[in-house]
C-alpha cells in the first residue's frame, strides 16, 4: 500500500507538468496578450496607456524573453507560492482570488453536505422500494432537477422573489458589506443569502446524485451475499447497510475526486446571474480580458487539486475494498 | 390435519407459492408436500424452473418481494424445544421470531461460493457474524469458537484464515467457509442449494463428505437441493422429485432409484449420461429435437494427416508482484478429422486457455498449431490478422455460458447472420436462407428468428449459439464446457444435438469439460489435464478402464455415480487433499532434477505423463 502511494505521488509529478506546459501554451495562443488589449481598449476610448509603465510592467514580467523560459518562471514561481500578478487587478494573483475563496468554498462545502444528506436517503429508498409510487415520484422530481439548467432556475428564483416578495436575492451579502472587514452582520447576512444559490446549484447535483446511488444499490441488492446476509438472521436494516450499501460506496468514493476542485470553483453561470461572490466569475473575466496570470494559475490550482482529488479517493478505495487494495496491479 | 411427529424437523404441507407478474398471479408451487425427518437427509431433485429453489426460499422466509405464500403449512419444529411447532408460512418474513430462526436453527448454503461471500469482509468476520446474531460471545471466545469451526470445516490454519478475504481463497474453501457460516450456531435443518455444483468433482467429494461428517457430528437434518442425480445416489435418504411445481415422486432413495415409476423420473435417469454406456448407445432426452441437416457449403476433400496438430503449446500468466503462473506448460496432442477429443480437467487446469490460444483468442507463449485444411497445412499462431480473419471460417468455437454469449441487443437473426456479414458471404437473402436452415439444423423453428435472446431458454439459447458457429459451416469447432450450465434433461437433448451434427456435417470437436460422463459420452480419445500439462491422454475405453497417472484414477473415483450400488469412496475421494497437486502424486509421475518428464507410451494410442526413464511396465506397477 506505501508503495503504491508512492508510486502514485510521483506519478502526479509528470502530469501536472504536461497540464501546466497545456495551460500556458493555451494561455498564449491568441495573437495578443494583455498589455496589447489594455492599450487598445484606452485608445477606443481616446486616452493615452501611459506607455512607459506598460513598457516597465512588460519587462518586470519577462514578455521579452523567450516562451520557455516565462513558463519556467510562472511554474516555479507558482511552486513556491507565487501566483503571479493580475494586471486587471494590480494586485497579485493570491490577493485577488483570496476572499473570493473562501467565500466559494463556503458555498461549494454546502452546496455538497446538501447535496448528499438529500440524496443518501432518498436514494437508499428508492433503491429498496423500486418500482413503488414514491420511487417513480421521486425518481420524476429529481429528474426535473437533473434537466433544468441552474441559471434557469437561478432566473427563475430572483423573478419570483422580486414579484411576490419584493425582494433582491442576488449575492451573498448585502451590499453594505462589500470590502468590508468580516464582522457579525457580515457573517449574518451572508448566511441569510447563502441558500439561495445552495439550493439551486445543489438541485441538479442532489438529482443525479440519488440517481445514480439508487442505480448502484439496485445492482448490489441482487448479489447473492445480500441473501447470505438475511439467510444468516440479519435485520434487514442491519444487512442493508453492513453488506450491499457498503459496496454501493464505491461509487461515491470514486466520485469524491471530482469533488476537490468543485469545491472552489464551479457553477460560474448561476455565479454570474445571481451575482455571487465566488470565483467563478473572476475566472469568467479574467478569461475574456487576458489577464493571463490570473487566469493561468487558477487553471493550474485547480488541476493541482483534481489531481490530489483522485489519489484521494484511490487511496480511501483502497482502505475500502481489499480487492483493490491487495489485488492490485495483477495482471490476468 | 395431524399434527407432525417429533422426528420430522420440516413438514411441508400442500404448500401453494405464486409469484406476483404484471399485476397477476403466477402459481409456480402448486401443492407441495414433503418431510424432512431429524438427522436425514431428504433430496429435493428437479430441473431449473422446477421450484425448487423457491421452496428453499419459503422455507427460509427469503421469497423475493413478489413471491406470495397463497396455501400450505410450513412447519418447523425444533428438536431443542421438543414438540414445539412453528408455522413458518404464518410468521412475517423479518420478525423476530423467523430471523431466530434463520441463521441459527435453520442454516442455508449456495450454489455460487464466490458471490455468496462479502468480498469486502474477511471469512472470519462474516462467519463469527451469524454466531454473535444467535449465540452472543464475548469477542475474544467468539474468535475462538469461529477458527475452532473454521478447523472442522477443513481448513488447514484457521487462526491465519480467520483474516482472510474470500476471494484469497479457491472455489472449494469458499464453499467451506460457507458451511462453517451455516453450521456455526448448530442448526436443527441445513438448507443446502445445490452446494457442489460450481465445484470440481474432486471438490465435490471432499465437501460431501464433509457435510456427511458434520451432519453426523451436529446431529442435523439436510435438505439437499440439487439437479445431479449422482449426488442425490450418494447423499440422500430420502427423494422428492419435482417437476413444474408439483411432487412426481418422493420414497426413500431405494425405491426411486432402483423402482422409478413416475415416467419423468425414469426420463431423467434415462438423460444422464454415465459411465455403463455402450458404443453407439444414445441418450434419452426428455424432450428430444429433431435436427435437420443443413447443407455442406464446401466438397469433401482427401488430406490424411490429421485436422489439427497441437505442439508444445506454452502460455503464462504473469503478475507484478513478480510471481508468474504457468497455465499451459509444453501442451501437445493431434485431432483427426471427424474425431472428438475431450479435453477434461479441473478448473484453472488451463483447458479453457488451451481452446482460446488454438482459435487465437489469447497470444500463446510458444508452440505450434497447424491446421491440415483443404489447402494444404496452415500455421495458425503465424497468420497476419488478415490471412486470420480469412482463415476463422475453418474453426469455430461453441461457448459456456448461452445467456451472455449473445448479445441481448440483437435478434436472432442477426446473431446468426453476423458471421456471413463479417466474412462477406452472400446478400441479405442468401444470408437469410442460409440462417432459417441452420435453426432447423439446430431443431427450432424459423419463425423465432425475428425474437431476442431473452425469450428463449437455456437450452434454446445454446442452440442458437451452435447455430452461429455452424454458420460459416467450419470442419473444426472447439466447444468449451457447452453443457455445464444447462440442466440434465437439456444437457442430453444438446449433446445429441452435437453428436448428429458432428455425423452428418464430418465435424471434428475439441471437447472441453470438467465433466468426466459427458466427456465419455461424447468424445472418442480423451486428454487429461492438470496443472498446465496434459498428464495422460487415450482412447476413451482404454482411460476409463485403465487409467494410468494418479490424477486420472483420482478423478474417475471422485465422479458421483446415479447408481446405489456404486457409491463413491469417501476415503479415496479425500486422499491427498488436492488431487491435482503434484506432491500427492508417487514419485514417478512428480519429475525432478534428474529425470525430467515425458509421455510414455503404453500401447494402443495411450500415454501417460512420467519420468522419462520409466518404462511402460513401471507405470502399470505403480
Amino acid at each position: 500500500m506505501l508503495r503504491y502511494i508512492a508510486r502514485r505521488i510521483l506519478i502526479m509529478i509528470p502530469t501536472l507538468l504536461i497540464t501546466s506546459a497545456l495551460i500556458f501554451t493555451v494561455m498564449q495562443l491568441p495573437p495578443s496578450d494583455y498589455f496589447e488589449t489594455y492599450v487598445a481598449e484606452m485608445a477606443a476610448q481616446g486616452e493615452h496607456a501611459d506607455m512607459s509603465r506598460v513598457e516597465f510592467l512588460k519587462r518586470e514580467y519577462g514578455f521579452d524573453k523567450p516562451l520557455i523560459e516565462r513558463y519556467f518562471l510562472w511554474v516555479t514561481g507558482f511552486v513556491q507560492g507565487d501566483f503571479g500578478y493580475s494586471f486587471e487587478y494590480e494586485m497579485p494573483v493570491s490577493d485577488v482570488v483570496g476572499e473570493r475563496l473562501a467565500l466559494t468554498v463556503l458555498v461549494s462545502f454546502c452546496t455538497i453536505l446538501m447535496t448528499w444528506i438529500i440524496a443518501f436517503p432518498i436514494g437508499i429508498y428508492s433503491a429498496t422500494h423500486q418500482y413503488s409510487w414514491a420511487d417513480y415520484g421521486l425518481t420524476f422530481i429529481g429528474l426535473i432537477g437533473i434537466a433544468v439548467p441552474h441559471f434557469l432556475l437561478a432566473l427563475i428564483f430572483m423573478y419570483f422573489a422580486n414579484v411576490w416578495f419584493g425582494l433582491s436575492i442576488g449575492g451573498l451579502m448585502d451590499p453594505i458589506y462589500f470590502n468590508q472587514p468580516m464582522s457579525w452582520a457580515k457573517a449574518q447576512s451572508i448566511l441569510a443569502h447563502l441558500w439561495i444559490p445552495v439550493l439551486i446549484i445543489g438541485a441538479g447535483g442532489t438529482g443525479s446524485m440519488v440517481r445514480a446511488i439508487r442505480a448502484n444499490l439496485l445492482d448490489e441488492l441482487q448479489k447473492q451475499y445480500y441473501v447470505t446476509a438475511k439467510a444468516k438472521g440479519l435485520p434487514p436494516g442491519k444487512a442493508l447497510v453492513k453488506y450491499p450499501l457498503r459496496m454501493s460506496l464505491n461509487f461515491f468514493v470514486s466520485h469524491i475526486g471530482d469533488v476537490l476542485p468543485s469545491i472552489v470553483s464551479g457553477s460560474e453561470l448561476t455565479a454570474v446571474v445571481l451575482s455571487l461572490q465566488t470565483t467563478g466569475p473572476l475566472l469568467l473575466r479574467a478569461l475574456q480580458s487576458q489577464d493571463m496570470y490570473l487566469a493561468g494559475s487558477f487553471l493550474l490550482f485547480l488541476s493541482c487539486l483534481t489531481v490530489i482529488g483522485v489519489l484521494i479517493s484511490d487511496i480511501l478505495l483502497g482502505f475500502l475494498d481489499p480487492r483493490i487494495r491487495l489485488q492490485g496491479g495483477r495482471t490476468k | 390435519m395431524a399434527l407432525p411427529t417429533p422426528s420430522d424437523v420440516l413438514r411441508i404441507e400442500d404448500l401453494r407459492i405464486s409469484f406476483e407478474m404484471h399485476g397477476h398471479l403466477n402459481e409456480v408451487v402448486k401443492g407441495v408436500s414433503l418431510r424432512v425427518p431429524a438427522g436425514r437427509t431428504v433430496a429435493l431433485v428437479g430441473e431449473s424452473g422446477s421450484g425448487k429453489t423457491v421452496i428453499s426460499q419459503a422455507v427460509m422466509g427469503l421469497l423475493p418481494r413478489n413471491g406470495l405464500i397463497t396455501e400450505g403449512r410450513i412447519l418447523f419444529s425444533d428438536p431443542l424445544k421438543d414438540g414445539k411447532v412453528l408455522d413458518i408460512a404464518q410468521l412475517p418474513a423479518d420478525g423476530t421470531k423467523m430471523r431466530k430462526l434463520r441463521g441459527g436453527r435453520i442454516g442455508m448454503i449456495f450454489q455460487e461460493p464466490m458471490s455468496s461471500l462479502s468480498p469486502v469482509h474477511t471469512v472470519g468476520s462474516q462467519i463469527e457474524e451469524a454466531l454473535q446474531l444467535h449465540r452472543p460471545h464475548p469477542r475474544r471466545e467468539a474468535r475462538a469458537v469461529t477458527e475452532k469451526m473454521l478447523g472442522l470445516v477443513g481448513f488447514r490454519d484457521p487462526p491465519r484464515s480467520y483474516d482472510r478475504y474470500p476471494f484469497e481463497l479457491s472455489g472449494g474453501l469458499r464453499q467451506r467457509a460457507m458451511l462453517a457460516m451455516a453450521l456455526i450456531c448448530h442448526p436443527a435443518l441445513l438448507i443446502a442449494d445445490e452446494p457442489t455444483t460450481a465445484l470440481d468433482v474432486t471438490i465435490q467429494a471432499q465437501v460431501l463428505k464433509l457435510m456427511k461428517e458434520l451432519q453426523h457430528d451436529i446431529g442435523m437434518a439436510i435438505l439437499l437441493i440439487t439437479h445431479d442425480l449422482g449426488v442425490v445416489a450418494n447423499m440422500a435418504d430420502e427423494v422428492v422429485v419435482v417437476y413444474r411445481g408439483e411432487v412426481m415422486e418422493a420414497g426413500p432413495v431405494d425405491d426411486i432409484f432402483r423402482r422409478p415409476s413416475h415416467p419423468y423420473l425414469k426420463a431423467l435417469l434415462k438423460a444422464s449420461p454415465d459411465f455403463d454406456m455402450k458404443e453407439g448407445e444414445r441418450l434419452v432426452a426428455l424432450r428430444d429435437v429433431a435436427p435437420v441437416a443443413p447443407t455442406r457449403l464446401k466438397p469433401a476433400y482427401d488430406n490424411s494427416a490429421p485436422l489439427l496438430s497441437v505442439r508444445h503449446l506454452r502460455k503464462t500468466y504473469g503478475s507484478k508482484s513478480g510471481g508468474a503462473v504457468l497455465a499451459v506448460d509444453d501442451v501437445s496432442f493431434d485431432i483427426g478429422r471427424g474425431e472428438c477429443l475431450g479435453l477434461v480437467g479441473e478448473s484453472g487446469s488451463g483447458k479453457t486457455t488451451v481452446g482460446n490460444m488454438i482459435m487465437r483468442a489469447r497470444k500463446a507463449d510458444a508452440g505450434d498449431v497447424v491446421f491440415h485444411g483443404e489447402k494444404g497445412a496452415v500455421d495458425v499462431l503465424g497468420l497476419d490478422s488478415h490471412a486470420l480473419k480469412a482463415f476463422r471460417p475453418h474453426m469455430q468455437m461453441i461457448f459456456q455460458d448461452p445467456v451472455s454469449s449473445l448479445s441481448p441487443r440483437m435478434t436472432v437473426l442477426d446473431i446468426i447472420r453476423e458471421p456471413m456479414i463479417i466474412q462477406g458471404r452472400g446478400d441479405i437473402r442468401a444470408q437469410k436462407e442460409r440462417a432459417v436452415e441452420l435453426m432447423q439444423a439446430v431443431g427450432l423453428d424459423p419463425r423465432f428468428l425475428n425474437r431476442y435472446p431473452h425469450s428463449f431458454s437455456g437450452g434454446q439459447r445454446q442452440r442458437i449459439g451452435i447455430a452461429r458457429a455452424l454458420a460459416l459451416d467450419p470442419e473444426l469447432i472447439i466447444c468449451d464446457e457447452p453443457v455445464s450450465a444447462l440442466d440434465v434433461s437439456v444437457q442430453a437433448q444438446i449433446l445429441n444435438l452435437l453428436k448428429d451434427l458432428q455425423a452428418s456435417l464430418g465435424l471434428t470437436y475439441l471437447f472441453v469439460s470438467h465433466n468426466l460422463a459427458v466427456v465419455h459420452y461424447m468424445a472418442e480419445r480423451i486428454a487429461v489435464m492438470a496443472r498446465g500439462r496434459i498428464v495422460e491422454i487415450g482412447p476413451r475405453q482404454e482411460l476409463f478402464r485403465h487409467p494410468a497417472h494418479p490424477y486420472t484414477q483420482c478423478l474417475l473415483k471422485a465422479v458421483p455415480l446415479p447408481d446405489l450400488d456404486r457409491k463413491l469412496d469417501f476415503d479415496i475421494a479425500m486422499s491427498g487433499g488436492t488431487a491435482s497437486d503434484p506432491a500427492s502424486w508417487p514419485r514417478e509421475f512428480r519429475g525432478s532434477e534428474g529425470s525430467p518428464l515425458g509421455m510414455i507410451d503404453l500401447g494402443n494410442g495411450h500415454s501417460v505423463l512420467a519420468a522419462e526413464n520409466c518404462t511402460a511396465q513401471d507405470i502399470r506397477c505403480a
